[in-house]
């Protein structure tokens, strides 16, 4: 047997090589039952890395010997002590007598009432206590040396033990260990990584290296990385790239109530026109008539057009019928949605002649930030990105649009679209776009759409017959949905976590 | 969007038939409405010992006034399923004429210059008509009425007062009544320091406060039936024995006018001895030509054309299947005997949302039911795509910069004052930043001119990351800018912060000069002969940087010179300023050095 001492956990691998070179395999319970169990471990560890040993884990229960235990291990239980005390006193013993010879008035109790049942004591003529029997076998005492001695006992006999709270049982670690393939008396120097300096010295061929970890991850990257959001917008815009979508100029952040507002006709008492919805610009505070875009287009009539199909009503439409006011028009806002780009962009168009004359169709996207006063919260912040998509054509119908947005959303792994009517003030019809979303089990709404309204269309001059497919949505929500945040300034802003921004894999909206 | 509650039970009566959540949901869908909740298994509350009933709530789009109360959305919903026939609104002649007469005094134009007025005759209330009644003014009120600033309504019991009325403008002193609910007669200023304080009604009086005249509406003996847009008088109170209802509205836009009283009037002529008969009004206005006699409730009659209604929609329907569809959208519509091509359409008074052909071919739509509608290829003509320019120029800054192993950030645009002034040791010239003029908190009162403060907030907020920490953004500023028709313009810009244990100075110039190079920039010094195109930097003293330590970049493109841009390591006091103490690090500051150009010169 290896040596009983405690050592030092420093020396521990040391010494379990040097009993192992003595013992293989080796028991560690055996070897070094001082040693606690998670030093073993680690030291085992240690050596088993570099192969020196093998070993393997060994769940044992093990009995442990309440106080009470180890003194009847050691003095006998506390009928045989009764007994042998009562036997060994001629005359008999009172109940008194045998409490001060014992000098344990638990025992004295305990023992008597046991010595009675078992039949080894009984009361004699002058009701002293007086041995029945010659001898007795004291099995208690037996069967606790057996189990202090590590030895298994009947299982039967063990739970009575338990019950009588005299052991209890638990879990030991315990390990079985081999020499291993590297087996050595001493741990030698392993080298981590191969330097230039060993290819350089040949020390290569002689060095011990120590194993690579296949457990753990490789070293950290320090990469840099892209936004989440811009990531996904970049998904985006590769899909209206495919799509022939030329990306509009919405680098205008300021707008005047006229572009944002009166050409889209919203009228000028609408909601979304209110210092609670808007954001209003103090300095500088009011800006200029709309200005040509084109040579040759005439901006005072476009004006003069949208004063009227508001006021008056113009192409057909009986217009809201109110005072349209030029100041009203010329407040500058900060945009509260990119459409207003849109807008531009189809006067633009306007002034534009294709092959037979007329302006040829167009598609348009952007992605952009637009602005809302509105109070901030988890789902709500002033500003956030619109994505918007306009298709100019002749000749369109409803069921293009859908047909176009089932293309759209399926490039994001987005089917079976559902279309709700609603209301804008500038599409008409419009649309809704809802998706089954699987993880919430409802329809979600994904999107708006429609078709911009001829009272918006009409006063930049395009023709009555070019009809234009308008929608939109924000780049926030579905990029929310995707990476499952639910607080949005967890994604935009300076409160954002840059770990998340560092560790946020590729979109790859196709993708679920 | 407004939200009607209804009772859910009596609305299934109306509609005569019960229908599963899901069910109603559909119909919801279909038509364009949206149920917003059931309370059926919700908890309800209980008002006098009753539990109140399941409610639907009931989304309604902001533009269909003729459904924000449950009369309104009983009849259109019976309508487009087909169950009864658009309601036959009409005007009866009232018993007497005399009575029903508001006569409009001058001085109202200074104020509130608009009044229409109408009677219901023979109303039977209940409970729930009463509130449904209640509730619908609430709702016109605060919506198509913009919070009683252009229209407010006052119903009053008819047989409690008498006309003709008249509809004054008086000094605030001299009007005085008990307002409704309350026992203590007053003049209309104590009136108003009386509701000062009220949640429901504080809200209203600055509309008419500091006008010199106050708008009144008298009946024949000198009676208050109301001083709008506030409070009518307790005296005319309506109730549930109410019979005879006069309606009167006042307002500053009239078309706003026409439309509210035609939506409380239509909705509630239902209930009339009559259904769907009102006895109109006649206003005499003469000073502002407003003579005239109110309601009208006339149908608007519009052509449409059928190819129109055909082609946006996809289909092919001969004039008679689409007057046949367009009925279940309230519509009485028949072909033209003139043209071919032309459905007349009569547009009943609660529609006041039609504007234009496109709305009755949206609802020819939802008549026929949006998801059924033939599906078309989208693809009609080619286009060919592409970027903006800008956002390309952008990308590959962004792309370097990643790869270079910086990280990307998106702080928001508006800032506070301070935090793009003077937390950068920067003075306001008055002639850059635009300012925002209603910001609901401090954060929001410009739109940034500068990347900086976006950058260093987002280093403050992410005190526990581990130092060094590299980042940038690419986006825009805004400026002010006199000479555009927005008297503003973006500028795109390219920004970046180092945090760490050393300054990072020269981490941010190398940054700069990888940039630089990726564009095919070359560095040179500002005097190098043959003045080629290239950059070079100057030792810059402004208060943002610390001294000796901050650099402008100069640019010499096609031979012209500029400045673009600047770095250095930030002055400490714009460390302490944005508090970028760092909680991981024991409070200790850390140098940040920056480096921000605008990137619009390379275009």
């Amino acid at each position: 047997m290896a040596t009983q001492n405690t050592p030092s956990s420093g020396d521990l691998p040391t010494q379990l090589l040097q009993a192992l070179s003595i013992q293989s395999p080796l028991v560690s319970s055996e070897a070094f039952p001082a040693v606690p169990a998670l030093e073993i471990k680690a030291a085992l560890d240690r050596l088993a890395s570099r192969s020196m040993i093998t070993y393997q884990t060994i769940d044992k229960e093990e009995v442990i010997l309440e106080p009470e235990a180890e003194q009847i291990a050691a003095q006998g239980s506390h009928e045989a002590r009764v007994f042998e005390v009562v036997r060994q006193a001629l005359e008999g013993l009172t109940i008194q007598e045998l409490e001060t010879t014992i000098g344990d008035k638990n025992v004295a109790n305990v023992g008597r009432g046991r010595a009675f049942k078992e039949k080894w004591i009984g009361k004699g003529k002058d009701g002293k206590l007086v041995a029945t029997v010659d001898s007795i076998k004291d099995t208690t005492q037996a069967l606790l040396q057996q189990l202090k001695e590590g030895k298994s006992a009947d299982a039967s006999a063990v739970t009575d033990l338990k019950k009588r709270k005299l052991i209890k049982v638990q879990k030991v670690l315990n390990f079985k260990l081999e020499k291993g393939e590297k087996f050595a008396l001493e741990m030698v120097k392993e080298e981590t990584d191969l330097t230039s300096e060993m290819l350089a010295s040949g020390a290569w061929k002689t060095a011990n290296f120590k194993p690579y970890n296949f457990n753990a991850l490789g070293a950290d990257q320090d990469a840099g990385s892209l936004h989440p959001l811009n990531k996904v917008r970049h998904e985006f815009r590769q899909i209206f790239f495919e799509m022939g979508f030329e990306e509009m100029p919405t680098n205008k952040f300021v707008e005047t109530g006229f572009w944002n507002f009166d050409t889209l006709f919203v009228p000028q008492q609408h909601p979304a026109r209110d210092l609670q919805d808007t954001f209003f610009i103090a300095d500088p505070k009011v800006g200029g008539k709309p200005e040509a875009l084109v040579e040759g287009q005439d901006p005072e009539e476009y004006w003069q057009n949208v004063k009227e199909v508001h006021q008056n009503g113009k192409y057909g439409s009986i217009g809201y019928k109110y005072p349209w006011s030029a100041d009203e028009s010329l407040k500058l806002v900060l945009r509260t949605h990119t459409t207003s780009i849109s807008t531009a962009m189809l006067y633009k168009l306007a002034a534009q002649k294709g092959p037979d004359g007329r302006p040829p169709p167009a598609r348009y996207f952007s992605i952009d930030r637009v602005f809302r006063n509105e109070t901030v919260d988890a789902t709500h912040l002033a500003e956030f990105h619109q994505v918007e998509g306009v298709i100019a054509d002749y000749g369109l119908t409803l069921g293009g649009l859908m047909e176009f947005m089932e293309l759209f959303f399926a490039k994001m792994g987005i089917t079976n679209l559902k279309f709700k009517p609603a209301y804008n003030p500038y599409t008409e019809p419009s649309m809704e776009i809802f998706s089954y979303h699987e993880g919430l089990g409802k329809l979600v709404e994904i999107g708006n759409s429609g078709m911009f309204r001829p009272e918006m269309l009409e006063p930049m001059g395009l023709p009555k017959d070019m009809r234009v497919f308008g929608w939109g949505l924000s780049l926030e929500r579905p990029t929310m949905i995707k990476y499952k945040i639910s607080n949005i300034r967890e994604l935009l802003g300076h409160k954002v976590d840059l770990s998340f921004i560092k560790r946020n894999p590729a979109v790859r909206l196709e993708k679920e | 969007m407004p939200t009607i509650s209804v009772d859910k039970y009596k609305l299934y009566e109306a509609l005569g038939q019960k229908f599963t959540t899901e069910e109603f949901e559909d119909l919801c869908f279909e038509y364009g409405i949206e149920l917003d909740e059931d309370t059926e298994n919700e908890e309800r509350p209980i008002v006098n010992g009753e539990q109140e009933p399941p409610q639907l709530k009931i989304e309604i789009p902001a533009n269909r006034y003729d459904m924000l109360c449950f009369e309104g959305i009983a009849l259109n919903l019976n309508i487009f399923r087909g169950r009864i026939p658009t309601p036959n609104y009409r005007v009866v002649a009232p018993k007497d004429e005399e009575q029903y007469v508001i006569n409009v005094l001058p001085e109202t134009a200074q104020v509130r210059p608009l009044i229409a007025g109408a009677v219901l005759r023979n109303v039977k209330f209940t409970k729930d008509r009463y509130e449904s009644f209640i509730s619908l003014q609430d709702k016109l009120h605060q919506n198509l009425a913009r919070q009683r600033t252009l229209v407010s309504i006052g119903t009053h019991d008819l047989d409690t007062v008498q006309g003709p009325f008249t509809y004054e403008a008086l000094p605030p002193r001299d009007i005085k009544f008990v307002p409704l609910n309350q026992t203590k007669e007053m003049n209309s200023e104590e009136l108003m320091a009386f509701y000062e304080k009220d949640k429901h009604l504080g809200r209203y009086l600055h509309i008419i406060r500091d006008s010199p005249v106050y708008p009144v509406v008298y009946d024949k003996n000198k009676i208050v039936c109301s001083l709008p847009p506030i409070i009518n008088g307790e005296h005319s109170k309506i109730t549930l024995n109410t019979t005879n209802v006069f309606v009167e509205v006042t307002a500053t836009d009239a078309t706003k006018l026409e439309i509210v009283l035609d939506m409380v009037v239509t909705m509630f002529s239902e209930y009339a001895a009559e259904p769907f008969t009102v006895e109109p009004v006649k206003i005499v206005s003469d000073h502002n030509d407003s003579t005239r006699v109110t309601p009208s409730l006339r149908p608007r009659i519009t052509s449409v054309e059928i190819d129109y209604l055909n082609s946006c929609t996809g289909l092919s329907e001969s004039p008679e299947s689409l007057a046949k569809l367009l009925s279940k959208m309230a519509y009485i519509a028949k072909p033209s005997d003139k043209d071919a091509n032309i459905l007349e359409v009569s547009i009943p008074a609660t529609r006041p949302d039609v504007l234009h052909q496109c709305d009755v071919m949206e609802d020819l739509a939802v008549c026929w039911g949006y998801n059924n509608l033939p599906r078309t290829e989208p693809n009609r003509s080619a286009t060919v795509g592409g970027p903006l320019l800008i956002n390309k120029l952008g990308d590959i800054f962004r792309t370097e910069a990643a790869m270079a192993g910086w990280s990307e950030v998106m702080p928001l645009i508006l800032c506070s004052h301070d935090e793009n002034f003077a937390w950068l040791n920067r003075k306001d010239d008055g002639k850059t930043a635009i300012k925002l003029a209603n910001p609901k908190t401090l954060e929001y009162q410009i739109v940034r001119t500068s990347l900086l403060p976006g950058l260093l907030k987002t280093i403050r907020e992410n005190k526990s990351h581990s130092l060094p920490m590299k980042i940038f953004e690419v986006a825009d500023v805004g400026l002010k800018d006199e000479s555009l028709e927005r008297r503003a313009r973006n500028e795109r810009h390219f920004a970046a912060a180092w945090c760490g244990r050393s300054s990072g100075f020269e981490i941010v110039h190398g940054l700069l000069d990888r940039l630089l190079l990726m564009l095919r920039t070359s560095f040179i010094t500002r005097e190098q002969a043959g003045k080629p195109d290239g950059y070079w930097i100057e030792e810059l003293k402004e208060d943002t940087y610390f001294h000796g330590h901050a650099a402008a970049v100069h640019l010499r493109l096609n031979g012209k010179e500029q400045r673009i841009g600047e770095f250095g390591i930030l002055h400490p006091s714009v460390l302490e300023n944005f508090d970028l103490r760092q909680v991981s690090h024991f409070r200790n500051l850390y140098p940040v050095s920056t480096l921000e150009i605008n990137l619009e010169v390379f275009l």
